[in-house]
């Protein structure tokens, strides 16, 4: 429907003009997030700050003073960035009631342009996993669960507590973000990547889910996982969008070594309209082992629809694309351990009662603060970085990240300006299912697509495609060259255009005002 | 995020020390677990300092005679930037451990030198010396009690011929002059332990200032393996010179050796050069004068204000006005006679208005710094040098006949 149109028409323009006032807004949200509690998108929502904010919002409206195009925005934020004066857990025991003192240079950046901060949303403790399933929070549902689509589309079962169980899980780590996104309780989302912890959960929810080049957008203040690879990640519900948020949060912070000098300019998208120019590369190592014949044949359309259009469509290869998932833990376990050797207790979160040595101290505040699949991270990274080891693991490691960094270089330089993939391996998998493997298998399957990605420092981008057999969506990705934002997010708008992902039709939706329905329901709010 | 300051200080130290400065230096992480250490890690230099391969040169006094002085060399291994931990203070009455974290993560500079030093005298000598160049620089203010600088001496001994033995590391050592008592101690437990048949632990022990000695320290078991990793969110420290300084850079970025280079103060060795050579005062008297803070200044200033060579005025200051000021354990912003005050007083005695003997009674009660000029003390006490002959005369001529006996004993012989 109204997706990928009507740009300007959208919630800003009525904010702008006064037809909705930030606190309808907000309080609608907010309305909605209860509402949809059982999603457990959210892991704290700020209702009175919130409200506050929106306040201000308004009495700026009325001065005919807003701040940009995010004043009065309403937008959730993953719970591993630092906000100050609201908790921030990472879902996990360790930080369990830490209320930060200071703001992530995001969440500031968001603030000083007016934006609404509804709350922090839900992901698998310190952003490990691929399901947002392993948070000490619970587990997060996927909204589409809840959809007409898919239950239509279900076998209908004989005892009600059967279909409760049935629902299916969002993906993650972002998984909270992106519930939060597709079930409109927000305009845009926050989430981080770092083998794909936002494409992926955007892929099985239905929205957008856009990684940055590694470098554009300051990580202060978001608790790390892989210093290396991790970027904030934009989840919203068009293309459009991300393009604003990506505007209003890239550039260089001096508090954050790793971004770039150069300035960084905002862009508006343009309606692209000829694509004869365009080189896709399709990479054939992308046809994994695992991928849904489904999937493969939305990927294949998809190449097709590029072709039929008048774009250049190659197969290209990127070699090493096997060695990148164990690539991709030995680093990211080193890093991990080497990360989490902060959380002792002694500062700031959990402290264990245990008071017989300082050692026993660190020992059990960790083994109690921490989960299993964060503790096996942390055992398998101090092993990579033991002395007798570092060279075979570690070391090893960066030499082949390098080569795999290469391979995407090589692609690029030979003329492609754009490489499409799956996201995901399949469609959201039923949450009684997903936990009949650990966390580890589980992660080493699924972030096969979107992981070498973060190796190479790349931006890239999940785009909603269509739904599959069973009702649920599924998304394509495109990853770019370094810094390319631009023209990535301008090929993936156009495609967007393209397929018209339907919208999602949510029962608890529906039973709102149906006035501010129809500004949600609008993907953008740009 | 890195300190602009510490790297300039690192700079200017190593190339003050004949350094290679490298161009591209890393960092990384080293963990271990403490409680003063909140990040798990220190954040440090392992793979590749900022400086390396430098010299400090030294000098000793042989036999404790100031005459006799002796230049030697250490070797400077590397200059490394890393982080500060918290502090930690045990307090064993309630069985508990205080941590202060506000100086973690506070910038540090570590020179390590090669074993090429002999004894607690030549340590300390060495970093005296060091001290003196840091103060200069501006790097550090240096002071050992204040913790502005730690050192840890790391202690081996050997037959000659043999390789180094093992070594221990002592810490804890607040004091010149302690790094001295506690290397000599360590020396001489080592020998003792070895010719007793024992051997030497690899081990990490703390000077104890009051029984003079080294104790082993308890925390530190074993060997650790740190577990070094290269600091993520920290890029290759670039350093520039004029060679390689790209055109269009921000000077806010970048650091240029060469313009450090430059503007390098006078190093202590080359100001005491400068003071041998301009007032033709001693070697060893050059030492002094720079080992006092302020004192170089204050000589000088007494020089411009008198007609006194520099050659006399130095024994004034090296003898006089120093013993008095370590009698009352002052320091020379401290003392009660001024530059101006102490010039005024060599003044009367170069123009013979007064004897030397006269003038150290003056120096002695202006000492007492009650404010008056040498020239008052001198009228009331009537210290002055009589020129008259025929008075001179008079005055002997009354004392020979005063004293008539010992007159006639003298001319006896």
């Amino acid at each position: 429907a109204a997706l990928s149109r009507g740009l300007r028409s959208q919630v800003s323009a009525a904010l702008k003009e006064g037809r909705v006032a930030p606190t309808e807004l907000c309080q609608r949200c907010l309305a909605l997030i209860k509402s949809t509690k059982f999603l457990n998108a959210y892991i704290t929502v700020a209702e009175e700050t919130a409200l506050k904010q929106a306040e201000e919002s308004e009495e700026r409206y009325k001065r005919g003073q807003p701040l940009g195009i995010l004043d009065g925005i309403p937008i959730a934020i993953k719970d591993n960035f630092n906000t100050a004066g609201i908790e921030t857990t990472c879902a996990s025991n360790m930080l369990k009631g830490y209320i930060s003192p200071y703001n992530a240079t995001v969440v500031q950046k968001l603030l000083d342009q007016g934006a609404v901060l509804l709350g922090k949303t839900n992901l698998d403790e310190f952003a490990m996993g691929s399901g947002s399933t392993d948070g000490v929070f619970g587990p997060v549902r996927n909204p589409w669960s809840y959809s007409k689509q898919y239950k239509e589309k279900s076998v209908p079962k004989s005892h009600p507590e059967d279909e409760e169980s049935n629902w299916v899980i969002t993906g993650g780590s972002s998984g909270g973000s992106a519930a939060a996104v597709a079930s409109f309780t927000c305009f845009a989302a926050l989430g981080s990547d770092t083998g794909g912890s936002t494409r992926n959960p955007a892929a099985h929810c239905g929205v957008v889910g856009l990684k940055p080049t590694y470098g554009l957008i300051s990580r202060h203040g978001l608790i790390p996982l892989v210093n290396s690879m991790d970027v904030p990640g934009i989840l919203t519900r068009c293309v459009d969008d991300a393009a604003v948020l990506l505007g209003s949060l890239a550039g260089h912070d001096p508090k954050d070594s790793t971004t770039i000098q150069d300035d960084f300019k905002p862009f508006e998208l343009l309606n692209l309209t000829d694509v004869s120019k365009l080189s896709i590369g399709i990479p054939k190592e992308y046809h994994a082992p695992g991928l849904s014949s489904e999937i493969l044949a939305l990927w294949s359309k998809a190449a097709d629809l590029f072709k039929n259009a008048g774009a250049k469509v190659v197969e290209v290869s990127l070699p090493h694309t096997p060695y990148s998932i164990v690539c991709y833990h030995v680093l990211c376990t080193a890093e991990v351990a080497s990360n989490m050797a902060r959380f002792d207790g002694l500062e700031y979160g959990h402290r264990s009662d245990m008071k017989d040595s300082t050692e026993s101290l660190y020992a059990a505040t960790r083994r109690e603060g921490f989960n299993d699949v964060v503790r096996g991270r942390i055992l398998s990274g101090n092993y990579f970085l033991l002395k007798q080891n570092y060279e075979k693991y570690f070391v090893k490691a960066q030499k082949v990240r390098r080569l795999i960094a290469n391979d995407f270089v090589k692609v690029f330089r030979s003329g492609v300006d754009i490489l499409l993939t799956p996201t995901t391996l399949r469609d959201a998998a039923p949450y009684t299912e997903f936990i009949q493997e650990d966390n580890r298998t589980r992660s080493a399957q699924d972030d096969i697509l979107t992981q070498a990605a973060n190796m190479a420092g790349l931006p890239a981008i999940s785009v909603p495609t269509a739904l599959s057999e069973r009702g649920l969506p599924v998304g394509l990705q495109f990853i770019g060259r370094s810094f390319q934002e631009k023209q990535l997010l301008t090929v993936a708008k156009w495609f967007e255009k393209q397929v018209q992902f339907p919208v999602i039709q949510l029962e608890e939706v529906k039973r709102h005002d149906s006035d501010v329905f129809q500004h949600q329901k609008s993907a953008s709010f740009s | 995020v890195l300190n602009r300051r510490c790297v300039e200080a690192a700079v200017m130290t190593g190339l003050a020390l004949n350094c290679s400065i490298n161009k591209k230096s890393l960092f990384d992480r080293k963990h271990y677990f403490y409680a003063d250490l909140p990040a798990g890690y220190q954040i440090t230099q392992q793979r590749v300092p900022i400086a390396v391969n430098g010299s400090l040169s030294y000098s000793l006094c042989i036999d404790n005679k100031m005459s006799q002085m002796v230049t030697k060399t250490v070797r400077i291994k590397q200059i490394q930037l890393e982080q500060d931990s918290g502090k930690s203070l045990h307090d064993d009455t309630r069985s508990q451990t205080l941590v202060d974290l506000n100086r973690a993560g506070v910038g540090l500079m570590e020179v390590v030198m090669e074993p090429d030093m002999c004894c607690g005298e030549e340590a300390a000598a060495a970093v005296r010396e060091l001290q003196l160049i840091l103060q200069t620089l501006g790097s550090s203010q240096a002071v050992m009690a204040e913790g502005q600088l730690r050192v840890d001496a790391n202690v081996s001994v050997h037959h000659p011929g043999e390789p180094y033995g093992v070594r221990t590391e002592v810490k804890n050592i607040n004091s010149i002059r302690f790094l001295a008592k506690a290397i000599d101690y360590e020396i001489q437990r080592q020998i003792e332990e070895l010719e007793n048949g024992g051997t030497i632990l690899n081990e990490t022990r703390a000077f104890d200032s009051k029984l003079g000695c080294t104790v082993p320290m308890r925390d530190k078991e074993g060997k650790q393996d740190y577990r070094f990793m290269p600091e993520p969110n920290l890029p290759p420290l670039i350093l520039y010179d004029a060679k390689s300084l790209p055109a269009n850079m921000n000077h806010q970025q970048v650091i240029n050796i060469d313009w450090i280079h430059e503007r390098l103060p006078d190093l202590p060795s080359v100001k005491r050069k400068k003071l041998v050579e301009q007032y033709g005062i001693l070697p060893e008297h050059s030492f002094t004068l720079l080992n006092e803070d302020g004192l170089a200044e204050f000589f000088e200033s007494v020089v411009k204000q008198t007609q006194m060579k520099p050659k006399k005025v130095i024994g004034w200051i090296l003898k006089d006005l120093l013993s008095y000021l370590k009698q009352h354990s002052l320091t020379v912003k401290e003392s009660p006679v001024s530059s101006f005050v102490l010039a005024d007083l060599l003044n009367l005695l170069e123009k013979k208005e007064i004897s030397s003997t006269a003038a150290k009674q003056v120096l002695a009660e202006l000492w007492k710094g009650e404010g008056k000029t040498p020239l008052e003390i001198v009228k009331e006490q009537k210290l002055e040098l009589l020129q008259d002959q025929k008075e001179l005369e008079q005055i002997c001529q009354a004392v020979i006949d005063g004293h008539e006996n010992e007159v006639i004993m003298m001319v006896l012989g």
